[in-house]
This record gives C-alpha cells, structure tokens and sequence, in this order.
C-alpha cells in the first residue's frame, strides 16, 4: 500500500540525508520526497511517499520519530488531508497540435508558461487523478519532457500539521 | 571570560564528570592536547583507535556511565567507525571527538580530511559537525545527554581545528531543549496491568531478557520478579549477568548456543515475557517457528524494537526498570492464587530437560578442553571477574561456562560481533577498577586484531589477563565448515602463528602457556597473582564445538547437540 507521511524536521545540516539514509539502509521505499521551510525558518516539512504494509508503516514512522532532529511525524492514513502536486509537461506543439494542447491545458485550469516553436511547457496542480489524465491526454500530442514536484499533503481543518 | 574551543572542550568534560579518555593526537588536535596537561583528567594514549573506541565502550559496560574517546581527523577518525558500529549495535553510550580540518578546508579534499559525519550517520545514535565555538558546549552537553538517555548509543562530535582555537564566552548550558527528542522512559500503566493480567493466567511462562535489563540496572528487579512469579528466566547474550546463573529459576542462555532448556521452554511456553531484548535472529531461528504457542509481552524503551520481527501481543515501552517496579507493584497487591502448585508442572519439565541435556563436555587428561579453561577460569576468580570475550567459540564458551551472577561483569560485541574487540574493552573496564580482575577469554584470531594494545595495558599499569583459547583456528568459522561444508577448512587454519608467550615478553607483559589440562589451574594462579598484563596460551583441542548448536534458519527447538 501507498502512504503519505508528513515529517517536521529541525533544519540542521543533514537532516535530509539522515531521513533518506533511513529508507535506504532499512530498505524502506521512498516513491517521492518533497522538502522547504515552514514558517518557523528553524523548521523544514517534508512530505513524503512511501509504500508497505502495515507492519513496515510502522516501523517507518517508529524510525522517523526515533531521528534526534525530527520533531513531529504526521501520518496521514490517520487524518483527512488535500495532497497537491505540480507538473511541468513540455508537449510537442506544432502548427496542427497547438489549439489541442491549449485546449487541454485550459480544461485541467493548466498554464503556458513557455513557448518555443515547436513545444509549449504547460504547468498543472493538482491531485494525482488529475496530473495523470492531462498526461494521457497529452501523451497523444507528444510530450517531450516531464517533471513533477512529487505530493504536498496538509491535514484538513485546525493546525495539525504545519504549526507546532 | 573568553575560553578557547580547547578550554571548553575540557570545562565540559569536567562538568560531565568525565575522569578518562581514550585517545591519540594528531595534526588538528594539538591545540586540544597542548590544553589538556592544565587539566585534571586522565588521558589513556592508545596504539589504535579502534582500540580507543572499543576502551571507551569497555569502560561504558562496566561501569554504566558514558566512555569517551578522542582521535584526530581522516584516518584517526575513520579507524575507530568499527568501535562505533560496535557500541551501536549493542546500545552502549559512548561519546567519540573526531578532529576535523578547518571549516573552511571541509570539502575540499584536504589533507587528512573524512566525512566522518556521513560516514557514520548509519552507526551513531546522533552525530554533530560543530562549525562554530559557540556551539561547542552545548553540542558537548548534548550529545553526553543523547548517549545514555533513552536507548543509550554511541554519539560522534566531530572538531574543526578552527573552532578548537577559537575563542568565546563559555557558559555550560543547565538545560537541555531539543524538540526532537523525548524517550518515553514511563511504562504505560494500562499495557503493565493488561500485561499482569495475561501472566495470570499463563501456564508456563517465561521471561526473555536481554541487555536492556542490565541499561537500566534492573537486575534486582528481574530477580525479584523471577522468583515473585515462580517464573524461569533466560537471557540473550547481551543480558547474561542480569540474572544470577546459580539460580533454580535460571535457564541459561538461549539461541544458536543456548542451553537445551533455554530453547525447548521457548518452543514450548504460552507466555514469553521480553524485557530488554530485541529478537535478534541469533536468538528466534526460524521466526515462524520461534515461541510458536506464546503470547507475547515486550517491554522495550525503543519502540522501533516492538513487533519489528515478531508481531507482539502486549507492547510496553518505556524503561525495563521502571516498568518492572510497575509489575512487581501489581504482584504484591494482587498475587496469583496457588502460585507453587500452578507452576509446578512447568517447572518440573524444565528440570527434566535440564537433566536430559545438560551443559557438558569431557576432560580427558591429554588435550586441554577449552570450556574446561574458562570453567577454570570462574572457579579460581570466585566468579567475580568482569569478562570481556573476543568473537567466535571463545565467546561462546565464555558465555556458557563463566557463570555470570552480576550486571556489567560481561563486556562481548552481540550484535556486531567484532573480533578484537575483547582486549581494549578489557583494558576500558580495567581503567575505571584498577582493582578488579579483568579477564579476556580471548581466540588465537581475534586477539591478533587489537593485540597493539598490549603495550598500552603495560604503559598504564593495567593488568588484564587474557586468556588464549589457542584452537590454531578461526575456530567458530572452522565449525561451519565442518558442520555444513563437509570440513572444506578453507582459510580458517592459523597454524601459523605468532609464539604468544615471546610476544608478550616483547610487550612487558608476563607470557604463560599450558599444554595439558593438569596446568591450567597453576598458569591461571600465577596470572591473577601477577601484578602484570598477563597473557596465558592455552593450546587446546583444534577441533572442539561449540553445543547445542542450532543450525541458520532452523526452529530453536531444532539443536544438535553433540
Ligand atoms: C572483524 C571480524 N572479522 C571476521 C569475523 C568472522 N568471524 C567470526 S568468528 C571468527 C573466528 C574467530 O577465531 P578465533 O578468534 O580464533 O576464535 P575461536 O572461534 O577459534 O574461538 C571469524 C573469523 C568477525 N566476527 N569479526
Ligand atoms: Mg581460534
């Protein structure tokens, strides 16, 4: 099964590498991994997404915990959550593609943010669902390069995550 | 006043209460080390920093407090990572300084330069580069903090000459605030009476304890709770001294070497009660088939401990000590009815699986009988020796047949099993008692891998005996081969080898050698009578085992014996 986690981190040196040398060295998969600061600039969050059953779920949030810099894990199998995530997709935009790659991009809300002769570089938010079916429909146009952010997640509703 | 990273370092030693280090300078030390004769702290020049890390850990299981040790930067620091991942596997709270370049030289590739923060990041509890002086004395009260809190481990502060020489306003923090940080150290009483409750009805329960008894110094609680539940008690190697061996409730050690009874009571009991242990897969076999009818309790400070391998009925985490005060408090105000007659049945079968397959092994009056040297060995200290074993059938042998009756008396890598780690340990704990006996049962092999520090035990006048169980073998490696290669004894032969008495002329120390059972007890007698290091050569049998033996990945009731 797929997970999200919410760790909050001291911002120390090496503290990324503190919680990837765990996944690693404990053979626990990270599927993606997205990090910046909170509002407190001594604090990062990062979302991450991993897989396991439930025995390995635990053990992963044990472990996360156990880390001397980190200070809160939020496991969000335990709480409601919005998850986001952003792509930047470089589709093949020739003269006869182009009104179908803007139709696309208008319909999931998505952005031209650069144009080049022969491709657009559209940017879309959203759940998974989302970002996966503007890249089928794109995929037909030719898409010349993905990249994506990986999940953000916060809990729903009062501070339960971000804020200490 | 302003100090100097130098003056700090050693405010904070003395602050801590720290009375030796184990160490040896080098280039981005020497302002550390022109600062440390103004000192009042004994410093032990070691001739290996392998060696300062493993005294250093020595010196944390004897006594109970934290081991420091000092080496300089690259090669001084990567030679002590074994040490490290030594105390690391075994939860021993030791504090290792590391010498680094100048901050400003870090990352690039300068001379004598290691990343020792990432090399051992997997192998410490925490680690700290300190890039600035004013960071210094906290870092250092932390880290003494992190090391024997909570699940104790090693902790590596790593110095940058610039900040050991540079100067500022030193204050020793009084409090310690890490966010991050907070070990549950308080039992749950909830999980504590659900646990009570579940013991009450047990048939044949058992308890299962390991080095966490002897962290929390729960020994007398164990002992108390043993016999207040008519409950048989065995340890994992870690644990052994947590409960008196002379004991009618004692079961010996269990896993791959324990005792028939250790293993056929796991095999057989409803209710096994872990205290301090982890389930090493030294100690379950196969884990399908480890305590197949028991529930099972788990008291554990590390949460990351519980149902990691074995899914665990009744999790309590927090500290064994103060969980045990906990369960003694339940037994006293509600005690078991009919508790002689209830266990009788058990504790009548152990004692037939006692009789069956008892600890043994057959002196005969031509070759020395290496169990018969450490039997020897606990006979002539009264068993009031502390132990330190190198690796292999020497510490498996030590383990069995020194009959451990006190907490911190045992000083053996379990969980990383690192050769050459007997000598320096001994040396660590000889260090902190001066008076006591310290003895190393010690392999041909592995005492080859710090023997160095011989010299060190005579500069200090620190006069640990090591015992040789001379076997011409990496004999444990050797009885696989044996066993499960049909004797391919490939590069396991150690015929060649140094003359262990000549070599420990060469040291100053006092060389002894028996070849007939009839002298081992005078070469033992002449060394605890030596005021010397002493090593004794003990030629014995080439091709003795270490039994029972349960083979890899079989069910622990799965032993040969013979
Ligand atoms: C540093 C290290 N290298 C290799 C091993 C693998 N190993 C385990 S026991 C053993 C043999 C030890 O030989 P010796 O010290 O003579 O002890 P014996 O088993 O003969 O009593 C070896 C090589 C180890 N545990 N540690
Ligand atoms: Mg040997």
């Amino acid at each position: 099964m797929r997970h999200i986690l919410g760790v909050l981190v001291e911002n120390q040196p090496g503290v990324l590498s503190r919680v990837a040398g765990l996944f690693s060295g404990r053979g626990f998969n990270i599927e993606s991994l997205t990090v910046a600061e909170t509002l407190d600039k001594g604090v990062s969050h990062i979302t991450l997404v991993t897989t396991g059953d439930e025995m390995i779920m635990e053990q992963i949030v044990k472990h996360l915990n156990k880390l001397v810099n980190v200070i809160k894990v939020i496991d969000f199998r335990e709480v409601k959550f919005v998850d986001r995530e952003m792509a930047l997709i470089k589709v093949k935009a020739e003269a006869d593609t182009r009104a179908e790659a803007l139709r696309i991009t208008n319909i999931f809300r998505g952005k031209v943010v650069d144009v080049c002769q022969h491709s657009f570089t559209i940017e879309v938010t959203g759940d998974e669902g989302k970002i996966q079916a503007i890249l089928d429909l794109l995929s037909q146009l030719g898409i010349v390069e993905v990249v994506r952010t990986g999940k953000v997640a916060i809990a729903r509703g009062r501070k339960n995550s971000t804020k200490r | 006043m302003k100090l100097t990273g130098a003056q700090i370092f050693f405010e904070c030693l003395k602050a801590e209460g720290v009375e030796v280090i184990f160490g040896l300078p080098g280039g981005v030390l020497l302002d550390l080390y022109d600062e440390m004769p103004k000192h009042d702290i004994r410093h032990i020049l070691v001739r290996h920093e392998q060696g300062a890390a493993h005294m250093a850990d020595g010196y944390a299981r004897a006594t109970g407090r934290v081991g420091v040790c000092l080496v300089t930067s690259g090669p001084g620091a990567t030679n002590t990572v074994t040490g490290i991942a030594t105390a690391y596997m075994d939860s021993i709270p030791i504090v290792v300084f590391t010498g680094q370049v100048p901050t400003a030289l870090i990352g690039n590739d300068a001379f004598q330069e290691a990343d020792i923060v990432g090399i051992t990041r997997p192998c410490t509890k925490h680690n700290y580069l300190v890039k600035d002086v004013r960071d210094l004395a906290r870092i250092i009260r932390e880290a003494f903090y992190l090391a024997h809190s909570g699940r104790p481990g090693p902790i590596l502060v790593d110095l940058p000459k610039d900040v050991i020489n540079t100067k500022t306003e030193f204050k020793y923090p009084k409090k310690i605030s890490m966010k991050g940080y907070k070990p549950t150290t308080e039992a749950h009483m909830g999980q504590i009476k659900r646990a009570y409750t579940a013991i009450g009805k047990a048939k044949r329960p058992m308890i299962y304890a390991g080095g966490g008894v002897i962290s929390s110094n729960a020994a007398k609680e164990l002992k108390q709770l043993g016999e207040q539940l008519r409950c048989p008690v065995t340890t994992t190697l870690m644990g052994l001294g947590g409960f008196p061996a002379p004991h009618e409730l004692w079961l010996g050690m269990l896993g791959m070497h324990g005792t028939f009874r250790a293993n056929m009571a796991v095999g057989n009991t409803d209710l096994l009660i872990a205290i301090g242990a982890r389930f090493d897969d030294r100690v379950t076999g196969k884990l399908d088939e480890f305590a197949p009818s028991a529930k099972i309790i788990h008291i554990d400070i590390d949460p990351t401990s519980i149902s990691k391998n074995v899914k665990v009925d009744i999790p309590i985490v927090g500290d064994c000590q103060d969980a045990l005060k906990k369960l003694l408090q339940l037994v006293k105000e509600s005690p078991i009815d009919d508790l002689e007659k209830v266990r009788k049945p058990w504790l009548d079968q152990i004692q037939k699986w006692k009789e069956t397959y008892p600890l043994a092994y057959e002196q005969k009056d031509n070759l020395i009988k290496p169990q018969y040297v450490v039997e020897k060995l606990y006979e002539l200290s009264e068993g009031k020796g502390i132990i330190a074993t190198e690796v292999g059938q020497n510490q498996m042998w030590a383990a069995q047949y020194y009959h451990f009756s006190e907490p911190r008396t045992l000083l053996t890598s379990g969980g990383l099993g690192t050769m050459g780690y007997g000598l320096p340990a001994a040396i660590g704990a000889q260090a902190a008692f001066p008076d006591r006996l310290v003895i190393d049962v010690a392999g041909d092999g592995s005492i080859q891998m710090c023997i160095q520090e011989m010299i060190t035990a005579v500069e200090n006048n620190l006069p640990v005996k090591v015992a040789i169980l001379n076997n011409q073998y990496l004999g444990m490696v050797r009885q696989w081969q044996q066993l499960f290669y049909e004797k391919n004894y490939c590069a396991t032969c150690l015929k060649i080898a140094p003359d262990f008495v000549k070599l420990a002329e060469a040291y100053g120390a006092l060389g002894l050698r028996a070849h007939k059972p009839d002298e081992v007890e005078s070469v033992i007698r002449e060394a605890f009578a030596s005021p010397k290091p002493v090593i004794m050569d003990f030629v014995v049998n080439p091709e003795e085992c270490v039994y029972p033996m349960v083979p890899a990945g079989a069910a622990m009731t799965e032993m040969l014996l013979a």
